[in-house]
């Protein structure tokens, strides 16, 4: 299978002040398409760094990335929000939904910066919100919508681009333990259906529903059931 | 992005801070208004002016005796009679440029009939001078040059003369008394209005100009007339005229190197480059007023722009995430800002159009609202926006989308 994500010997250093810290110390690992990841590890050992140089929000301060083929490195701010636009989808802790915006506006808002019209747009985004059961709730507002749903709503809006790999970082933090298990469930059919997904989790059950578990502990990767 | 879609989200951002968004427009609202009511109230003054100016006639040189001072001119009236009806007689005869020349002489006094009378301003003149002045006879027949030859007693009536003595009565046929000698009323003038001055124009009553010189002003020689009036051929001729009457007049009244002149010219054209500059004046601290209101409008907004940015770093940073650019941002808050701008521009045009017209209403002052200071204005408040939105705009275009979404 081809590697929709090729990381080498990443490092993240942050500075503060004179104070320097490595969150990353040399992270290497690929992942191929159609892959389910979960990214394991105690709070403060480096996940949510890895994910946002993953997402393209970050860059490392060195090492290379490769995302489908593309070296992201030598890319300019730009490229970058095209690169998430196109290729990625993000699923957050806290949803990160537009509030006062028609949950049907939040899921076509990456067609909009992707400059489709509004029929098209409009199209993809139903049927986005048709896959991960929410017809009906298009024109419902974020405050509208129980906290599952609201993810689901996040969901859609990551997958409506038909990017090459989701991101989701701490998706079920916020929600309880049956509302969790809807959500991995959803993670797990989309995933049948070809979507590839890496998703931060500190909790083991979670991590499960995952053919992969990369474990990090101090900026290190120290496991990978690959 | 397109730019509907970018208008579209300003706007809902707009509505969901309905009180908000109206109170930061309440800036440019009063200052857009206050500009379209000055300007309107003012291009009237102006209307008033250059239609009090027309009302003087065109291309029209006067001319009066004494010599300039430094304040303006001295009317004459009372003062050296220095001009006599030859020199009328040779400025027509000798002067390329000139087109009409007619002496006048003015007193005032009372106009009695029946039980009526009336005071006003009695001007003596020539056929020449209604034709120079653009004066036609509503009723009745003009001065002719016999009447003037003749020194022959009748009278021109102006409106407010004819109003005041005769009320709705046709005046022509009837004596009046004039200083107690009695006039046929020959005829009435028409309507003229105000002359720049601010004096009524119809509140005015002519004689031939001997009869005048005979029987109603005192002087030594009854030849003596108070002012010349002058028409130029042509707009263009009328610094000529005026030259050529200068040295026709030096050379009859022979003045000659240091020796002041017993009279002095005046050309319309002056009068109209004073209104000018008054205008030109009114609108330079219309200007300033505008500016000034439009700034501290502009401020507001910014300030408001300045705090929407804070509160929504969090949608910036999801915006951002899922593939906004930078100049996406930029765009958007600058739409906004320039919405906010715009929308108040209209409610201030609307509202200082109705201003204007209210004014204009109630203290039957005419009112201009010219589809230029209109499109002015409203350029003019987009243009606020543009500048006052670009800094806060700027500041959420350069958050970092990381440390964005994670604000909260
Ligand atoms: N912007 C930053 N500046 C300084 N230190 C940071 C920054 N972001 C993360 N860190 C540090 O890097 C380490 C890893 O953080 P993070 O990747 O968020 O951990 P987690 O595994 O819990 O997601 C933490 O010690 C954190 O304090
Ligand atoms: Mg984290």
């Amino acid at each position: 299978m081809s590697e929709v994500i090729a990381l080498t010997d990443i490092r993240r250093v942050f500075t503060m002040g004179d104070q320097q810290f490595e969150a990353l110390k040399g992270v290497s690992y690929s992942i191929s398409a159609g892959e389910f990841v979960a990214i394991m590890g105690a709070s403060g050992s480096g996940k949510s760094t890895c994910m946002n140089i993953l997402g393209c929000l970050d860059r490392p301060t060195s090492g290379q990335y490769l995302l489908d083929g593309l070296d992201v490195g030598a890319m300019n701010t730009n490229q970058l929000a095209d690169i998430r636009n196109k290729k990625l989808g993000f699923v957050f802790q806290g949803f990160n939904l537009l509030a006062r915006t028609p949950a049907v506006e939040n899921v076509e808002l990456p067609l909009v910066y992707a400059g489709l019209h509004s029929r098209e747009r409009r199209e993809k985004a139903l049927a986005a919100m048709q896959q991960v059961g929410l017809a009906g709730k298009e024109n419902n507002h974020p405050s509208q919508l129980s906290g599952g749903q609201q993810q689901r709503v996040a969901i859609a809006r990551a997958l409506v681009n038909n990017p090459a790999v989701i991101l989701a970082d701490e998706p079920t933090g916020n929600l309880d333990s049956s509302t969790t298990a809807e959500i991995m469930s959803l993670f797990t059919t989309l995933n049948k259906q070809g979507i590839t997904i890496i998703m931060v989790t500190h909790e083991h059950d979670v991590a499960a529903y995952a053919g992969r578990q990369i474990t990090f502990r101090d900026g290190n990767i120290i496991g990978d059931t690959k | 992005m397109d730019f509907l879609q970018t208008v579209k989200i300003a706007l809902r951002a707009l509505r969901t801070n309905k009180m908000r968004s109206f109170l930061t427009m309440l800036g440019i609202i009063i200052g857009i208004a206050s500009v379209i009511a000055m300007m309107a109230v003012g291009s009237g003054a102006s209307y008033v002016i250059s239609q009090q100016i027309a009302s003087i006639g065109s291309n029209i040189i006067l001319v009066i005796p004494g010599s300039t001072t430094s304040g303006g001119l001295r009317t004459g009236s009372g003062g050296a009679q220095t001009l006599t009806s030859d020199d009328v007689k040779a400025i027509m005869a000798e002067c390329p440029s000139v087109d009409l020349a007619s002496g006048t002489v003015r007193s005032s006094g009372q106009v009695v009939y029946g039980n009526m009378n009336w005071s006003t301003v009695i001007m003596g003149g020539t056929p020449e001078l209604f034709e120079i002045r653009e004066w036609g006879i509503a009723n009745g027949r003009g001065i002719t040059q016999q009447d003037v030859d003749g020194a022959v007693k009748v009278c021109l009536l102006g409106q407010t003369v004819a109003d005041n003595l005769f009320g709705s009565a046709d005046p022509v046929g009837n004596i009046v008394r004039i200083k107690k000698i009695p006039f046929t009323v020959i005829g009435v003038l028409e309507r003229k209005g105000q002359s720049p001055q601010g004096t009524d124009q119809d509140d005015t009553l002519f004689v031939p100009l001997r009869t005048a010189q005979r029987n109603l002003v005192r002087s030594q020689h009854t030849n003596n007339v108070g002012a010349l009036i002058v028409k130029a051929k042509s707009k263009e001729l009328l610094t000529k005229a005026e030259e050529e009457i200068n040295s026709l007049l030096n050379q009859r009244h022979r003045i000659t190197g240091g020796k002041e002149p017993d009279f002095s010219t005046r050309n319309l054209s002056e009068i109209l480059a004073v209104a000018e500059q008054s205008s030109k004046a009114m609108s330079l601290l219309l200007g300033a007023v505008a500016s000034i209101s439009l700034i501290v409008g502009g401020i507001g907004i910014m300030n408001i722009m300045l705090v929407s940015v804070t509160e929504r770093t969090r949608e910036i940073g999801i915006r951002m995430a899922i593939g906004a650019k930078k100049n996406d941002i930029l765009l958007q808050f600058m739409t906004e800002a320039v919405l906010l701008t715009m929308l108040g521009g209209l409610i201030g045009i609307a509202l200082g159009a109705g201003g204007a017209m209210v004014v204009s209403r109630m203290l039957e002052w005419p009112t201009l609202i010219s589809f230029q200071s209109i499109s002015i204005a409203f350029v003019f408040s987009g243009a606020v926006g543009i500048f006052f939105g670009f800094y806060p705009a700027r500041k959420a275009a350069g958050l970092n989308p990381i440390d964005a979404l994670r604000y909260e």
